[in-house]
């Protein structure tokens, strides 16, 4: 959609060096995978991968007024984030539609960054000026001035994921350098910078994500690459991020979300707290809870091995078509076919028997929970 | 890219190894490399007769399914059916225990309208 050349993140010489085969995505030039799709899924079930996340959106929002406005503008409830800590969380429109999909970190007592998706950054970032209060403006109820800025630009990140992440950690950053918990972050110095430790990720997999200056990537990525040797690590693409996320049923935004597709009948109201007063979206989310979704996201499986599902196939039962695949693979840890759709909200139901329509034929599936793949 | 010099291509990718009346048909080394790991190959139907440039089999990576064409006018005598237990073989010898179909064609003439190794070579470069 957009005529300007795709952009490279800091680590674009490396995936080329490295072999990576590269395709355009988002507007960025990332590699999709180095060697194989499904060794680096494996290396990342087994090990640890490393993978360039840097054409990541990061915005940051502070001021004194930033708490209590960002609340009234995403889903989850900052005001249950200690400093230091992060939740997933969504930014929707009106009409209770999802623009975006996001972490947002608390990294000081008025200080917040919110990790988007690339595709979604310029959107985001419209989307949340377009609603600052007015400069100079301290309405009663709230404490003071919102500034937003996005620091994507000058800033880079890498997610590392595995089983074996706290040994790759410790050589990383010390011996006596704690892992942060589970969906914290934490400053840490590394050669001659500060990067940023965040306990989260996208493939089900124990792991990090590591934030830095873009003047350090090159630098973190070889030391985590060379480090991580011991540990069976490995540089992983786009592909291996895709079928990792698929297992686990987390959605990716574009694909399964979309601003015509609310949080409700994705099957994420978790991260959804309609206790809150106010925020965009939660007037139609209350009423979409209310009357039940029209449909739902469900997590399915083939019943036989066949073709994979893929985003568009239909989706039948009973010869009735009750809706549309979204996402779909062939799992590498399961070798076999996977998928989510959005069917019909009387038909998402766990274990009912549906088809799946692949070149004119119907293949069947099973509706399951997710994940659809679970550590023996 | 391995592109064998005993072997005639298309502009779609597919190899021909000519047995006598016979054509043996795959993917090149520079598409299996492009399409990623082979997850699933549909076969085409024994005995069906296809045009040249008529899809009769689907390659599926983890990220795509892609068309495999007839590369000439023919029927359809042979397939392989190895790939359905490993797929995985159109990767790791392309030419060899990967190959997907074999062609009895109708008219020799055809065969002039693929391309040499050299000209395969050059169109990807």
């Amino acid at each position: 959609v957009s005529e300007i050349a795709p952009k490279k993140t800091p680590l674009y010489e490396e995936h080329v060096r490295l072999g990576a085969k590269i395709i355009p995505f988002s507007g960025w030039l990332m590699p999709v995978q180095y060697t194989s799709i499904m060794e680096e899924h494996r290396a990342v079930r087994n090990n640890v991968g490393i993978f360039d996340i840097s054409h990541m959106g990061q915005l940051i929002v502070d001021e004194a007024g930033a708490r209590e406005w960002l609340n009234t503008m995403l889903t989850n409830n900052i005001d249950r984030l200690a400093v230091g800590t992060g939740q997933y969380t969504f930014l929707l429109n009106e009409h209770g539609g999802i623009i975006d999909d996001l972490i947002a970190y608390r990294i000081d007592e008025q200080k917040f960054l919110l990790v988007v998706n690339a595709a979604r950054t310029e959107e985001d970032l419209a989307w949340l000026q377009k609603y600052l209060p007015a400069v100079g403006a301290v309405a009663a109820a709230t404490a003071g001035e919102v500034r937003i800025y996005n620091r994507s630009a000058n800033f880079g990140g890498v997610a590392i994921q595995g089983p074996r992440i706290a040994e790759l950690f410790h050589t990383l950053f010390g011996k006596d350098i704690d892992l942060p918990p589970r969906n914290a972050i934490v400053d840490l110095p590394f050669d001659e910078t500060t990067v940023s430790v965040a306990r989260t990720g996208y493939t089900g997999e124990d792991g990090i994500e590591v934030f830095f200056h873009a003047a350090a990537a090159v630098k973190f990525w070889n030391a985590a690459l060379e480090k991580g040797k011991l540990f069976g690590t490995k540089p992983c693409g786009l592909g291996a991020r895709d079928t990792l996320r698929l297992e686990m049923c987390y959605p990716l935004n574009g694909s399964d979300l979309s601003p015509k597709r609310n949080p409700i009948e994705a099957g994420l109201g978790f991260f959804v707290d309609l206790t809150k007063p106010n925020f965009i979206g939660r007037d139609v989310l209350l009423r979409i809870k209310e009357s039940g979704p029209q449909q739902k996201l469900v997590s399915f499986r083939m019943k036989e091995k066949g073709p994979p599902p893929r985003p568009h196939y239909a989706v039948f039962e009973n010869g009735e078509r009750i809706g549309e695949v979204t996402s779909g693979t062939l799992s590498p840890s399961l070798n076999w076919g996977i998928g989510m759709a959005y069917v019909s909200a009387a038909h998402a139901k766990t274990g009912a028997q549906i088809d799946i329509e692949i070149r004119g034929q119907k293949f069947p599936a099973t509706v399951e929970k997710k994940p659809l793949y679970k550590k023996s | 890219m391995n592109v064998p010099d005993d072997l005639l291509y298309t502009e779609t990718h597919e190899w021909i190894k000519r047995e006598g009346e016979k054509m043996r048909v795959g993917i090149t080394d520079h598409a299996q490399s492009e399409l990623t790991d082979v997850v699933f190959v549909e076969l085409p139907k024994m005995d069906r007769e296809a045009n040249a440039k008529e899809a009769v089999a689907v390659v599926e990576s983890v990220k795509a399914a892609s068309d495999i064409y007839a590369p000439v006018k023919g029927t359809v005598v042979e397939v392989n059916k190895a790939l359905e237990a490993d797929p995985g073989l159109i990767n790791r010898e392309p030419y060899g225990q990967g190959w997907i179909f074999a062609l009895q064609i109708e008219n020799a003439d055809d065969l002039k309208q693929l391309k040499d190794a050299a000209a395969y070579k050059k169109q990807i470069g």
